[in-house]
């Protein structure tokens, strides 16, 4: 069934809301990666609230979808999702990073509700998919696997030990995205490891592709619902992204990877991510 | 010590996998390619649909055992020692022990029991970098029977768990009924002269030792710690406190692993006249597992002659 051009319109909205909170959690904590989070907004915002099936009040629930932050020092992007889900108060993204805090720099599963396994070593997170959806088959569950992948850990070899096995495993209930904003911390992707022809790879290696506009929400949401159909192989969405999306100094910026914004840069973020059917809304604590 | 009827512990381990799986629907079993030699072939053909052949790709292995764990299942995975400790070192480190799931890393190929097949598969640092992880424990059985009783254990226990097997036959020590508490140690001669302190198929080589110091009138301690971590500091400090002389018996370094965890408990509570047996700093080489026992300095002669030195200081 095709997916109604409100719902996509709402996501659109979502992912502002997400966004602007991404910057103001970096912004308090002087610290953590904007990079990254605003280039997977969008996915994460259509995962999180389109095709998730989540309980906030039961974040342990066995029956819920997981969900992946391979990259895991975009977790701002994961924390606004999870606050904004109910998880846990959106006032407390304003302890990112703090000490005695529940958000930690990268993902902790003991730390943080909803959040189903730590991440935040590269190239580690398809092998922890791998892992939930044999796991989920072997329960019967209908449980889905996502696990957003950034591309400069595709230079790590595991990641293909592990895109090996979904295939072996015929993980139906594995999806993963390819966040393609094509710099990683040294540079561009071309540059530091290519990793093309990527689409072609992840072929060799049996698995259903797609290959999108990463900050299309009418694209992301029609590609998943399309994942979802694909019977015995797990399936990748190659999502093309902007690395900094949103903010147009930080756009395909690698220097804000892990910087955080001063006042002056908050302010002019915050202004560009304002949403205009609510315009009162920037700078205050909630968005 | 009967050697013409020893056993290599990795036996054991893959016959109480089996007993395991009848009991346990959620016990799972992960293999890199090795099943006849970890003796996970014997799980594979009892239960296939919960073996999960991964191919050579240790790293991989250990991180999808992780995910196993958080869907409720108890993984086992296996693979050589070297392999499960040092090629998925960080893996373990930060998805296993950090996040505690309920892995277990059973591991064959301990130390130099692998001892034609040369250093590449000889694991002779792993238990200093388990120990240094926290939250592990760390279990080497000395024989069969240990072997049997300490994987049920593992099994049982609610965490990440690194177990080491020989590839090596080693004497059989125990009896079937003697049971195994993780984390107590086993007093298994007393003695008030010095204290003989072994893990894993060092065991034995303390228990030949206590028979040559015998027969010379000395009376030994031997005790067998089974578990590195969390270690029995009690059964170690009396010995020491008896005896006032201690000699560590590993099939390791003797930087980082049993030496170096009862240095720290002696320090701290009852400074004690020391000797480690063990690799001194050296890789080994090829050779038959025995004969590299005597070659670097880990036979019963090298402890008896360790023992006589603390005696006559």
């Amino acid at each position: 069934m095709p997916i109604p051009h409100a719902t996509v319109e709402q996501l659109e909205r979502q992912a502002r809301v997400i966004r602007r909170h991404i910057i103001r959690m970096i912004h308090a904590a002087q610290s953590g990666h904007p990079g990254g989070s605003l280039s997977a907004t969008d996915i994460v915002t259509a995962l999180y609230f389109h095709f998730m099936r989540v309980d906030p009040g039961n974040p342990h629930w066995p029956e819920r979808d997981r969900f992946i932050l391979s990259k895991g020092h975009a977790c701002p992007v994961w924390y606004a999702a999870l606050a904004e889900r109910g998880f846990f108060p959106v006032e407390e993204l304003l302890t990112l990073r703090q000490i005695n805090g529940r958000l930690q720099g990268h993902p902790d599963m003991e730390k943080t509700p909803g959040v189903d396994i730590s991440t935040g070593s590269l190239g580690q997170g398809l092998s922890l998919g791998v892992g939930m959806a044999l796991g989920l088959k072997i329960d019967r569950s209908s449980a889905r696997v996502y696990v957003v992948l950034g591309d400069g850990e595709l230079n790590e070899g595991e990641i293909w030990e592990a895109a090996m096995a979904a295939a072996k495993f015929q993980l139906d209930n594995l999806t993963a995205f390819v966040d393609y904003n094509n710099l990683q911390l040294d540079g561009w992707c071309s540059d530091v490891m290519p990793i093309e022809p990527l689409r072609d790879k992840w072929r060799a290696f049996n698995w259903e592709t797609f290959e999108i506009d990463g900050h299309s929400m009418r694209q992301i949401v029609d590609t998943i619902e399309a994942a979802q159909q694909v019977t015995g192989r797990p399936s990748v969405i190659i999502a093309h992204t902007v690395k900094g999306k949103g903010v147009s100094f930080m756009e395909n910026q690698c220097d804000w990877h892990g910087r955080a914004p001063n006042d002056a840069e908050f302010e002019q973020a915050m202004a560009e991510l304002q949403d205009p059917m609510d315009s009162a809304e920037v700078g205050t604590s909630r968005a | 010590m009967k050697w013409a009827e020893a056993i290599p512990t990795r036996f054991a381990y893959g016959e109480e996998l089996v007993a395991l799986g009848h009991e346990l629907p959620n016990l799972v079993v992960l293999e890199a390619d090795i099943s006849k030699s970890t003796q996970t072939y014997r799980f594979a053909k009892a239960f296939p649909e919960r073996f999960f052949q991964m191919g050579v790709a240790e790293s991989n292995m250990m991180l999808v055992a992780a995910g196993l764990a958080t869907t409720g299942k108890i993984p086992f995975a296996s693979t050589y020692a070297v392999f499960g400790t040092m090629r998925a070192c960080e893996q373990v480190r930060t998805f296993i022990a950090h996040t505690h799931l309920n892995v277990k890393i059973a591991c064959s190929h301990g130390g130099v029991t692998p001892g034609n097949d040369g250093v590449t598969h000889q694991a002779t640092e792993d238990l200093g970098i388990m120990r240094t992880i926290p939250g592990i424990t760390i279990i080497v059985p000395a024989d069969y029977h240990a072997t049997r009783k300490l994987v049920r254990a593992a099994a049982h226990h609610v965490g990440p768990v690194y177990l080491r097997f020989t590839r090596d036959p080693v004497p059989v020590i125990y009896r079937e009924e003697d049971e195994f508490t993780i984390g107590k140690g086993k007093q298994l001669r007393s003695g008030s002269d010095v204290s003989l302190i072994a893990i894993g198929d060092m065991v034995a080589i303390a228990l030949e030792a206590h028979e040559q110091l015998a027969q010379r009138g000395i009376q030994a301690d031997v005790i067998d710690i089974h578990t590195l971590k969390p270690l029995d500091r009690e059964i170690i400090v009396a010995s020491a406190r008896k005896t006032r002389r201690v000699v560590t018996l590993e099939d390791h370094q003797i930087h980082g692993g049993l030496g170096s965890a009862v240095a720290e408990v002696l320090g701290e509570e009852c400074p004690t006249p020391l000797r480690r047996i063990g690799l001194r700093d050296t890789f080994a080489e090829s050779g038959e597992y025995r004969l590299l026992l005597r070659k670097y300095g880990m036979d019963a002669d090298a402890v008896v002659a360790a023992a006589m030195e603390l005696l006559q200081r």
